[in-house]
């Protein structure tokens, strides 16, 4: 579910959207599948892990930004949902449970690759850098203007140059749609330095972007 | 309200995270203020962006690799 970007000049003072909710993309057999594999249909596990195996990978490869633990986090993450799976409680959906072990599996790792990168509740300091400075138009739709393949390397070389403490709370907040509570809760910081963080971290990726977007083409 | 403290409520604002006075006197200062406005648009974009990407993909290796580890495991646990 995509919220379309509506340019500011048609609607300046329109209502703000709020940010996109997760996408839906639980369909009407998921509670059969969970309740079957809870019973032991090793069949029915499989499906779900079919089902959520390429968002699962995105997710840990986006946290760890490393190809061996984020193939090790999915392994891990979808075995311990498997053993697990009598905790889990029907009412909540399948897939926000999931990820909130994904990501526990690849923060574990990135915290042991990257000890001394990796702050816990320590506060982020510095808004001066915070505010953009020659502000430019990008013009329409400014992402058409690269190939898919172009538009991939441009997306990772930025969310690369993002540090682990932005780069987390950006793709479980804005990427995997967890609430605010639920990223402060799985990351293990204050709601506060959630948004803090999510702030900083949109604003880096926005200014990191215009070089490529900016109508000039001036990078 | 000043450029910097509407920049600084951006996350909030996006999010519809915000109260009416404070939404109002953003509103406000964006009616005036064009570079606050391309900011908050150019802010939206590269989040939509970045969620309608497909800047990961799973390769087929891994892809099997996945199953055949999680067979191996599941079968185990159940013994």
């Amino acid at each position: 579910m995509g919220l379309l970007f509506i340019p500011s000049k048609l609607h300046p003072l329109s209502t703000p959207n709020p940010h996109r909710l997760p996408s839906k993309i639980a369909r009407d057999d998921e509670h059969e599948l969970v309740t079957a594999a809870k019973s032991g249909d090793q069949s029915a596990f499989e499906e779900l892990v079919s089902r959520y195996e390429k968002k699962i990978f995105r997710l840990t490869m986006n946290i760890t930004r490393n190809n061996e633990d984020a193939e090790d986090a999915m392994q891990d993450a979808f075995m311990k949902a498997y053993s697990h799976l009598n905790g889990f409680e029907e009412g909540s959906r399948f897939y926000t449970w999931l990820v909130r072990i994904a990501a526990n599996e690849a923060l574990m790792r990135l915290r042991k690759r990257r000890p001394n990168q990796f702050s816990l509740d320590e506060p982020i300091e510095g808004d001066e850098e915070m505010i953009p400075r020659d502000i430019e138009d990008w013009g329409p739709s400014p992402e058409q203007r690269y190939a898919q393949s172009e538009m991939r390397d441009i997306l990772n070389g930025v969310i690369d140059q993002l540090s682990p403490d932005f780069r987390v709370v950006f793709v479980l907040r804005d990427i995997e749609g967890l609430s605010t509570e639920e990223t402060a809760s799985t990351v293990g910081i204050s709601v506060a330095a959630v948004k803090s963080r999510l702030l900083r971290a949109r604003l880096r990726l926005r200014q990191k972007l215009d070089r490529y977007f900016r109508k000039d083409g001036s990078h | 309200m000043t450029c910097e403290a509407v920049i600084r409520e951006i996350s909030n604002y996006l999010d519809g995270d915000l109260d009416t006075t404070l939404r109002r006197a953003i509103e406000a200062h964006l009616a005036d203020c064009k570079d606050c406005q391309v900011i908050i648009d150019q802010t939206k974009l590269t989040i939509d962006i970045f969620c309608d990407s497909e800047m990961v993909e799973l390769p087929e290796d891994v892809r099997r690799r996945l199953h055949e580890t999680l067979r191996r495991r599941m079968q185990a646990a159940r013994k």
